[in-house]
């Protein structure tokens, strides 16, 4: 129970509205996300009116796809990115972006809570990390997750913290091989 | 099975998260991923970097009205886009892209065989059927090549590429890739621009077979 007072409201909310469908606890996920949301979309260039389209249908997807969302994996935050940026391929492409294989429903797991936390703290040391940037650094870092840098572009971009990113995320890892070893 | 060796570079991860990556690549990447703790979890970290960003983006406030209109929606019934399932040696992403259907291969000469997952201006995106001990024949590259070993096992030039290897080869490189002789090697291949080949026939018939 002192693990899950830990956990960030938006976990709280988001592990709610998985687990007991409560809409209340939805509706405030829709009052931290939508308008960041918003924001985010319209820095790419969509207008207003096309971003409210994403963001509600967004959102919707948080509702009806909720028993995959794994805090074990990656913060609300970071689910609800993915989400986003496949909506606005999927929006410019007419048709669904290749996605890998989920491991299994989330729901349906013994979830560790101090293992969520530890997924939580580890997001929030990326924001610290984010935020020690150089102003250029972190301008051309969120060029590249806005989608505003082809893959090579990335590559080429020295200076680009990727390497201290990906060795930060290690927590998943152990029970990731055990998953994936049961498929192969 | 062996452990994988050779992985998706991390820029290319970045870019498949942020959705820059062009289409026939991302089914190669989503398809290792399906295959690979290592790069799943480095695609976490590259979700959670892009989870931060969006926290940490400015709000602008919605229109009065989208609230109350998603609320409404949430009991309304929904048809989920279908979802595929691995099946043998085919990571789900590869089923979904055959549209749930087993591969119709079709002959390009020496043994090997193709099915054309995708092609369009960006890239195409095919599954290769190399028999055992069979070369492709050697070529080089206009653009950027992917290849994901999903059954057996090649080696060529740059190593040997197991079960969920990935080699990239691009314009700097000429390679011959030859399968094992053990079993029939199959490979998820994705190339951004025509290859080139040096041998006159495999030139001609290109236009043919989209290679
Ligand atoms: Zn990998
Ligand atoms: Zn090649």
């Amino acid at each position: 129970e002192t693990k899950t007072a830990q956990m960030t409201p938006e976990t709280i909310w988001m592990l709610a509205v998985r687990d007991q469908r409560d809409k209340q606890a939805f509706s405030h996920l829709f009052d931290h996300f939508a308008p960041r949301l918003k924001g985010f979309v319209m820095r790419g260039g969509t207008s207003a009116g096309q971003a409210e389209e994403i963001v509600q249908d967004v959102m919707l997807t948080v509702w009806r796809k909720a028993a995959l969302f794994d805090p074990e994996r990656a913060q609300v935050s970071a689910w609800i990115y993915q989400i986003t940026r496949n909506r606005q391929i999927d929006v410019a492409r007419k048709e669904n972006r290749p996605i890998p294989e989920e491991l299994r429903d989330a729901s349906e797991c013994e979830e560790d809570a101090s293992q969520i936390v530890g997924v939580e703290q580890e997001a929030a040391q990326l924001r610290e990390a984010l935020n020690n940037l150089t102003t250029d650094q972190r301008a051309v870092i969120e060029q590249a997750y806005l989608g505003e840098l082809s893959h090579s572009e990335i590559s080429k971009s020295t200076g680009l913290p990727l390497g201290t990113i990906k060795s930060r995320i290690r927590l998943g890892l152990n029970r990731l091989r055990q998953e994936l070893k049961g498929l192969r | 099975m062996s452990a994988i060796k050779h992985h998706i570079p991390d820029g290319m991860l970045a870019a498949y998260a942020a959705g820059t990556l062009p289409h026939a690549f991302s089914v190669v990447v989503a398809t290792h991923v399906s295959m690979c703790a290592e790069c799943r979890s480095a695609l976490h970290a590259h979700q959670s970097v892009g989870g931060v960003i969006l926290d940490d983006t400015p709000g602008i406030s919605v229109s009065g009205h989208l609230r109350g209109q998603t609320m409404a929606l949430l009991d309304e019934p929904f048809r989920p886009a279908p979802t595929y399932e691995r099946r043998g040696i085919y990571p789900a992403p590869v089923i979904a892209a055959l549209g749930g259907k087993e591969p119709e291969w079709k002959r390009l000469g020496m043994g090997v065989r193709q099915k054309i997952l995708s092609a369009d201006d960006s890239g195409i995106v095919r599954l290769l059927h190399i028999p055992p001990g069979q070369a492709v024949p050697d070529h080089s590259h206009n653009g950027l090549e992917l290849t994901l070993v999903l059954q057996g096992s090649f080696h060529d030039e740059l190593g040997s590429f197991g079960v969920g290897d990935v080699e990239i080869g691009d314009e700097d490189i000429e390679h011959t890739p030859t399968a094992d002789t053990e079993m029939p090697c199959i490979c998820l291949a994705a190339t951004d621009a025509p290859l080139r080949f040096r041998a006159l026939m495999p030139r001609l018939l290109q236009p043919l077979f989209r290679i």
